[in-house]
């Protein structure tokens, strides 16, 4: 049941905007994959020329190593998730999810039974007779997702399937969505331009920019080794501060000497990329930064601190919040390990922070 | 009445509790009860009764038993139908397919589909009878020229069928449009084809019972429309209901009029028909 998903030297172009630029990425039988990117960078055109809504201008898609490129949609074997919501509205959810086994002529009885039973694993048993307008929008992408799983499909195509849910409900349904896949362990591919959606349910994560791959590789590899800088600015914040090169593998920033991870630039002056939880910050009377901002997110807090020449982007515990209140002097310092460079820039993209100069 | 189409579901949903519009409410279908019931109930009087007999259905007789009462009625059915069906199989695929593939031919199709309103009948038939003429000399040495001949029928005129379905162009384009506009098309058909639906499937089981009230609407409009419709019918020397009415009221007073009320009777009865055949797998 499970595949193994290709994407070949993909190229897609709508007038003048090219979506698709020559994208390569294998997807391992039973692997959860997120395509992230932000809009408009052709991860979604890249999923709909697996389902095949889309047809490559050139490359392939391969599905166990068979060209699916030139397979009509309706008889690829991947299952759909959508957007929007897509349910049919004048059939029940029951005659929802067993439309596929209606197309395929399967008997009344034996549809209805995976269908109950596909509606019990997606934890929505008592709802089989409801309408689409009689359930809410995360009932409808439950019950859309186990209509994508009815025929049993080799992979599971997901197209930011959760972003028009409230927050609480998308949490819920993104976990329910990992624990299914595990438990078939159907190869999913899954767009999204929410990082913490990708990081979070996904084997591998693969940026998309520009209809290019960026990177690809395991959440936590993404998040601490990004291999460019649009990758660390997507994934994540980054602060950009201003370093100097000293010596051989180390940079000195905010006054710290810390090793580069990766090669040394040729120019000595260069931006040094630190995550705002790598930023310590404590309060002291005679600190040489001030607390601007703290905006309060309950597990922690991000402050904005303003240091001679700039800003800096810091995350700290959320219990520290009535201790550094805006005004507040604090000292800051960087966690020791190594840290990424990128030569020096001007504008920063977001967030939009002031290099600091180095103290 | 294609705005009517996208206005009934806001007049179900929209129920204020408050008591002064429930008295506009009144007020206003009252006026509008007047308004149309009080004409028709004065002809209705008209019909029955005279002076000097008294109250007698002799004029409805007179008229079921004239000469062609049947055969006009009949004519008009069949165009009917065979409108509304040449009509929707034209405009549903045509209309998904700009939809999905060429949206940007949406307003080069509504252009199209209007242009038939902002036509006048008289220069409408006038076009025709050019072409039909023009046609015949053009198309009389071509292989199809034995085919053309055979499929004419004195009792079944297909060109009233083309006319027709020219005529009702407009109405049954807003009509779909708007039923269109209520449903994300895509998405849904989509959905359909990747659960394994052939595109007859697709817009069969997904894109029809899902359209339906915007299909009902259509019907009812093509259906009025061909029943109502006089000056190509007569121009061309056809006799469907509508002719014949004209043709049978002449100078009676009585019986034009209970010609008018019978009719509207009739069209009356097969909207509800057509309404319930629409209606009828509807939960």
């Amino acid at each position: 049941m499970t595949s193994k998903v290709e994407f070949r030297d993909l190229r897609r172009i709508f007038g003048k905007t090219v979506a698709l630029d020559g994208l390569d990425l294998t997807i391992e039988p039973g692997e959860f994959v997120a395509l992230l990117g932000p809009s408009g960078c052709g991860k979604t055109t890249a999923l709909r020329c697996v389902a095949g809504f889309e047809r490559p201008d050139s490359g392939a898609v391969l599905v166990d190593g068979k060209d699916i490129t030139d397979v009509p949609a309706n008889k690829r074997d991947a299952g759909m998730v959508f957007q929007s919501y897509s349910l049919f509205p004048n059939l029940n959810a029951r005659d929802n999810v067993a439309f596929g086994l209606r197309v395929r002529r399967v008997p009344v009885a034996v549809r209805r039974a995976k269908a109950d039973e596909l509606l019990e694993l997606v934890g929505l048993p008592a709802h089989a007779d409801r309408f689409p307008h009689q359930l809410s929008g995360g009932q409808q992408q439950r019950v859309a997702l186990a209509r994508a799983l009815a025929l049993e499909p080799r992979v599971l195509l997901l197209d930011e399937p959760l972003s028009a849910l409230d927050a609480k409900v998308r949490v819920a349904l993104r976990e329910e969505i990992r624990r299914l896949q595990l438990d078939l362990g159907i190869t999913t591919i899954f767009v999204t331009h929410d990082q913490e959606e990708a990081l979070s349910i996904a084997d591998r994560v693969a940026v998309l920019r520009d209809g290019r791959l960026e990177q690809v590789g395991a959440p936590a590899e993404v998040y601490d080794r990004p291999a460019t800088p649009f990758v660390a600015e997507f994934v994540g914040t980054m602060n950009h501060l201003a370093g100097r090169v000293s010596g051989t593998g180390s940079v000195t920033v905010l006054g710290r000497t810390l090793p580069i991870d990766g090669p040394a630039p040729a120019d000595s002056d260069v931006d040094v990329l630190i995550r705002p939880e790598a930023v310590q910050v404590t309060p002291a009377e005679d600190g040489a930064a001030e607390v601007l901002v703290a905006s309060f997110r309950g597990a922690s807090v991000r402050l904005r601190l303003a240091l001679e020449g700039g800003e800096v982007l810091a995350d700290v515990p959320g219990h520290e919040a009535v201790r550094l209140t805006p005004g507040t002097r604090v000292t800051v310092r960087l966690v020791e390990r190594p840290v990424l460079v990128a030569p020096r820039t001007v504008t920063v993209p977001v967030p939009v922070i002031e290099p600091a100069d180095a103290v | 009445m294609a705005a009517v189409t996208g206005l009934e579901q806001p007049l179900v949903t929209a129920s204020p509790r408050t008591a002064r519009p429930r008295a506009w409410r009144a007020v206003v279908l009252l006026l509008a009860g007047l308004y149309f019931l009080v004409p028709l109930g004065a002809s209705l009087w008209y019909t029955i009764y005279t002076p000097t007999m008294g109250v007698s259905f002799e004029a409805y007789g007179e008229l079921l038993t004239a000469e062609g009462f049947a055969s006009s009625l009949a004519l008009s059915l069949g165009l009917g139908l065979a409108t509304i069906a040449l009509v929707l199989l034209l405009t549903l695929p045509a209309m998904l397919a700009v939809r999905l593939s060429a949206p940007r031919l949406r307003p080069v199709m509504e252009v199209l589909c209007t242009l038939p309103l902002v036509v006048p009948p008289i220069t409408f038939v006038a076009g025709l009878g050019t072409s039909l003429r023009t046609g015949a000399e053009v198309l009389a040495p071509t292989p199809f020229w034995a085919t053309l001949i055979a499929v004419q029928d004195p009792a079944f005129p297909i060109v009233l069928v083309l006319a027709y379905v020219v005529l009702v162009l407009p109405f049954v384009y807003r009509s779909l449009d708007a039923g269109l506009r209520t449903m994300d098309v895509r998405t849904l058909v989509e959905a359909a084809r990747n659960l394994g639906a052939s595109w007859p499937h697709v817009l069969l089981r997904v894109v029809v019972p899902n359209l339906r009230s915007a299909l009902a609407s259509a019907s009812f409009l093509t259906l009025a429309l061909v029943f109502g419709e006089f000056t190509v019918a007569r121009l061309l020397g056809y006799q469907p209901f509508a002719v014949w009415i004209v043709t049978i009221s002449g100078s009676r007073g009585q019986v034009s009029v209970a010609v008018s009320i019978l009719s509207l009777l009739l069209i009356w009865l097969l909207l509800l028909a057509v309404s319930s055949a629409f209606g009828r797998e509807k939960k």
